[in-house]
């Protein structure tokens, strides 16, 4: 086996964990760092991206756009619950905790009783490449790109648009963006329904890959509470170079020792950067939104 | 869909604290006196519910039948249920509940090892009486126990010989990392070396993980004939689609797969392609008491996504509870225990006869080896018929003689007398 089989194992490795901790997080980046709600929640919502899509294209739609009507669905769902629970409890983050927690209880068991202990997979497109002794799947990879899209996305949409520019301005200085004319309320909606169509998306692009069922959003919510929490607020600043971390602890921990060695470097990764860089949970939601 | 929402509000019910017998209406005269009443302890949410609804549906289905024809002695079998939520603490609080609270006579509980284990202390220490209907890694000598599922010498010592002759003799191990996945792994090491072959590697996966990538590099690696998979729960399932997408193209052996999670149901083909399991039932058994079993549990359950074998486990359990209590003429523990020791306690289940083995109080199982195809069809290669729970017996364990509470393994076998 040469080098270049090898750096290719490696960066593969590597790019398949820097996809599912950049996707996974990438919602609650929004939601959690930028508008310090801490979302509970936020797997179902990965749940209800994963569910629409596979849904739809066991209706006939193409995966593209089956994950594409996941992603919309989930932000829509966000919308509602935004107006209807979260738009109360701005003022109290602490509360967003256990009112985040029940939604999520609601959906897991709503998702069960409604559809059923689980939904058929629509399976992986694209199959398979060999390189050297392996064969790795082309979809892990699409996956890598799609995080960097998501990445670059959202870094265009906070920094040079409008939308961007008020929601900024919004969740730093409410009142203030209120006196300047900006219809606050409809910024933090849009924001919420942003984060949580970003993690429908994550859904959605998972669905192919993995078990649907109605407690699948629990495998995300570490990750990317973990990913979002080392990050901080900025949405491009931070999910980019946080994940890019943890996703080179998590890759070299598991090659080496194994899938419980993952977790175990990921969560050491984290207790040592946050105590480096004192910015946890709670101080840093205090700080924000006071 | 009425009937499915129907199904949802029950089930919604009974995540709560519903407590419901079976044909109230239809059986007054029967309900006016005593009746028996059975716990059922099982996860009707969380991340194992796909596996183990069906076990409350069977067992729903069979006390119907019994109390339609007449309960058992004449008295009605009364279902006190809860939702166990795949969680090892609910098990513990749910056990308290059913032995000291409501009092039942016997409790029928869990799916994994580690809700086993956590639950059997109870059972113990409040002298309780429960049943396992599961198949597991084995080892259980507990008179307080009746284990209704398959163990590894069943299940294990009939495919992995198997798989060496057809593939070869490099295997290697993907294991949950809990005390079910880490005690069969032995099991699986054990038969390997036995035969002559080699363990090409071993991998434990803690519950709840659900990315494959690396693992699967380190299989390809290893190059090994063929995978045992011991993956567990729903989150672990997700390994058969990235394995097939990444094209690594083993056959792979089990245990659980498909008579549990029925895997090749929920995964578009070809991802279990070559998967061979063990098992005592699933639904594609072609008998006719398999068939039979198979209508009546779609007729009162007509959404259930797939009759697997611990449904059919559960189902046989309480026809073996009733046969027991008959012939004790009681449904106190000691007495049907007697019953046990005199070793003839059998009966013709959907999938052949089954027997319990009085000096372990685990049951010999018909075996079937399934083979998933490249379209998810099911065909049985072989079929062992009456293999016996032997090797509690031969190691020691004599439950008629005495009844240590433990559970052994082949590393910890029961003391030499």
């Amino acid at each position: 086996m040469d080098i270049a089989t090898h750096l290719f194992s490696a960066l593969y490795q590597f790019g398949d964990a820097f996809a599912f901790l950049v996707l996974s997080a990438c919602g609650l980046a929004v939601i959690f760092g930028m508008m310090g709600v801490i979302n509970l929640a936020h797997g179902e919502f990965i749940m209800c991206g994963a569910y629409v899509t596979a849904a739809t294209v066991h209706a006939g739609l193409p995966l593209p756009l089956g994950i594409l009507a996941g992603t919309v669905v989930s932000a829509l769902v966000g919308v509602v619950v935004e107006l209807v629970v979260i738009r109360h409890l701005y003022d109290r983050p602490l509360d967003t905790i256990v009112a985040t927690w029940g939604l999520s209880l609601i959906a897991t068991q709503g998702t069960l009783i409604l559809v059923g202990s689980t939904m058929a997979g629509v399976g992986t497109p694209f199959g398979s490449v060999q390189v050297g002794a392996y064969s790795y799947s082309i979809y892990r990879i699409v996956l890598f790109c799609a995080a960097l899209g998501v990445l670059a996305a959202l870094y265009a949409l906070f920094n040079w648009t409008r939308f961007g520019v008020l929601a900024r301005a919004t969740i730093q200085v409410p009142h203030m963006a209120a006196a300047l004319g900006v219809d606050t309320r409809l910024i933090y909606s849009l924001t919420f329904a942003c984060g949580a169509g970003l993690a429908g998306l994550a859904g959605g692009l998972y669905a192919p890959t993995m078990t649907l069922v109605p407690t699948m959003g629990a495998t995300f919510i570490m990750e990317a509470f973990v990913t979002v929490v080392i990050g901080g607020a900025d949405v491009f600043l931070g999910t980019a170079p946080a994940g890019g971390v943890l996703a080179v602890v998590k890759s070299v921990m598991t090659s080496w020792q194994g899938q419980l060695f993952g977790q175990i470097g990921l969560l050491v990764a984290v207790i040592i950067v946050v105590r480096v860089l004192p910015k946890g949970i709670s101080g840093f939601v205090l700080r924000e939104r006071t | 869909m009425s009937k499915s929402v129907l199904r949802g509000l029950r089930a919604a019910a009974l995540t709560g604290t519903l407590v419901f017998g079976s044909n109230l209406g239809s059986n007054l005269a029967l309900a006016a006196e005593n009746p028996i009443k059975l716990g059922v302890l099982e996860d009707q949410s969380g991340d194992f519910a796909a596996a183990t609804i069906g076990k409350v549906h069977a067992i729903q289905l069979a006390t119907d039948e019994i109390n339609k024809a007449g309960g058992i002695m004449g008295r009605p079998l009364e279902l006190v249920t809860y939702d166990t939520q795949s969680d090892n603490t609910r098990y513990q609080e749910f056990m308290r509940r059913v032995l000291q609270r409501d009092k039942v006579d016997v409790v029928f509980a869990g799916f994994s090892s580690a809700s086993r284990e956590a639950y059997r202390p109870i059972v113990d220490q409040f002298n309780g009486f429960a049943f396992y209907n599961n198949q597991y890694e084995g080892g259980v000598c507990d008179g307080h126990m009746i284990v209704t599922g398959a163990v590894p010498e069943q299940q294990f010592s009939t495919l992995i010989p198997y798989m060496m002759q057809t593939y070869g003799k490099k295997v290697y191990t993907l294991a949950a990392d809990y005390n079910f996945g880490q005690i069969s792994a032995e099991w699986v090491r054990k038969i390997v070396k036995e035969n002559g072959g080699e363990m090409a590697g071993e991998e434990f996966i803690p519950l709840g993980v659900s990315q494959f990538s690396q693992s699967i590099q380190n299989i390809q690696k290893a190059k090994p004939d063929f995978v045992v998979t011991l993956l567990v729960g729903t989150a672990q399932a997700s390994y058969y689609e990235q394995a097939a997408s990444a094209n690594v193209n083993l056959p792979m052996a089990s245990s659980v797969n498909v008579g549990q999670g029925y895997e090749h149901k929920r995964f578009k083909p070809p991802s279990l392609k070559d998967m061979y399991v063990t098992t005592n039932y699933i639904e594609e058994i072609d008998s006719p008491k398999s068939k039979e079993f198979y209508a009546k549990f779609k007729a009162k359950f007509p959404s259930e996504p797939y009759v697997n074998q611990e449904a059919e486990n559960s189902y046989l359990a309480v026809y073996l509870y009733k046969q027991m209590v008959e012939r004790a003429k009681s449904t106190k523990r000691d007495d049907i225990r007697k019953i046990i020791a005199m070793g003839d306690v059998c009966m013709d289940a959907p999938e052949g006869k089954v027997c319990i083995d009085p000096k372990s109080q685990h049951m010999s199982h018909t075996i079937y080896l399934a083979k998933v195809g490249a379209d998810h069809s099911i065909s049985f290669p072989k079929v062992w018929e009456d293999i016996k729970p032997y090797w509690l017996g031969d190691a020691g364990c004599d439950l008629t003689k005495k009844d240590p509470m433990v559970q052994y393994t082949p590393s910890n076998p029961p003391p030499k007398p």
